[in-house]
């Protein structure tokens, strides 16, 4: 028993020193329909030519956990090399007739919504694996939902370092002030994944997240 | 509505328990249909398990749709030092945080409006 602690206690004190820095784990976490996805298919296509995924105005389009290996970002001399993590809107319900709202099918809605169900749990299970996280908020909704203080809390926890981006800034009701009022500790950038607008602080700010790891 | 039914936990009574048996103990009320005022706060990873066995009940128990859940806590941001130690003092002691957790089932519960000095329950 003791040699097999000994075994695991050494096997990831080596594993954390030789560790290359590519094998860095980026997640993306949040509410659904917060624009996960649509940051996560621009840093994508800027620096792989591919998408991560589909995205949609129908809550919980991603309901699995999505990877791409070796994302390589190259930016202002620098170079980040990371896996990346897009991962399913964690929420508290999930009814079936929301979905029905947006035109689906009552069958194609009550199979997205056990898909729903089964994505949330695999991210939370997924958060134990990351090694920074990149939380996506919609700045147009109010940020002081118990969600949003789990996931941080979880985070917190487990010291995973924690990047907030508030999404939608392109929106008339986006409050960026009001996502920074809610999360005070945490570094806040505010942007538009549907048009791209700061993505370069956003860059900068993803160097700095990778630098804490 | 034919009539709300509220469960107020003292923080004492899940003192003792495990995390699994916490969350447990939560679910059975909330499928009961009731809302429930909890004394304290639970702890991060406790609501988490919270939020993932609520979605596993989701997949298995006909219409249930899930749970609104919030915590309002004492701001102690702008306080003295003497108030953060006695905060701190209970809280070590006896668990106490000030802090009031609610928990509605989500077809009872359409919302919880939070901010940090307020909650509001809005009722389906």
């Amino acid at each position: 028993m003791v040699l097999k602690i000994l075994k695991e206690f050494s096997r990831r004190i080596l594993s954390n020193i030789f560790r290359k820095r590519d094998d860095i784990k980026i997640g993306f976490y949040g509410p659904p329909n917060a624009g996960k996805t649509s940051l996560a298919n621009i840093i994508c296509k800027d620096w792989t030519g591919e998408e991560m995924g589909k995205v949609s105005k129908v809550p919980h389009e991603t309901r699995k956990v999505q990877f791409k290996e070796k994302v390589e970002i190259e930016y202002k001399g620098k170079k980040l090399v990371f896996k990346m993590v897009d991962t399913p809107g964690i929420a508290t319900k999930i009814d079936y007739e929301d979905f029905i709202k947006y035109g689906l099918k009552k069958q194609v809605a009550k199979k997205r919504a056990k898909e729903a169900t089964q994505g949330i749990i695999d991210s939370i299970k997924w958060l134990d694996d990351m090694d920074a996280v990149i939380i996506v908020l919609d700045a147009t909704v109010n940020p002081y939902s118990q969600v949003n203080i789990t996931i941080i809390g979880n985070l917190v926890a487990r010291k995973i370092p924690i990047l907030i981006v508030a999404n939608k800034i392109d929106l008339k009701k986006a409050n960026v002030k009001k996502v920074e009022n809610a999360f005070p500790e945490y570094e806040v950038v505010g942007i538009s994944a549907r048009d791209g607008e700061n993505i370069d602080e956003f860059y900068e700010s993803l160097f700095k997240l990778a630098k804490k790891v | 509505m034919k009539g709300l039914s509220l469960h107020v936990i003292p923080f004492s009574e899940i003192q003792d328990l495990g995390i699994a048996e916490r969350v447990r103990k939560i679910l059975a009320l909330i499928l009961a249909n009731k809302i429930i005022i909890l004394h304290g706060k639970l702890r991060p990873e406790e609501e988490a398990r919270l939020i993932e066995d609520t979605m596993a009940m989701v997949d298995h128990i006909k219409n249930f749709q899930g749970i609104e859940l919030a915590v309002i806590e004492p701001d102690l941001k702008n306080k003295g030092i003497m108030m953060k130690m006695r905060h701190g003092i209970a809280k070590r002691l006896v668990g106490y945080t000030g802090a009031l957790t609610l928990i509605g089932p989500a077809s009872v519960v359409k919302e919880i409006r939070q901010d940090p000095k307020k909650l509001e329950l809005m009722l389906s």
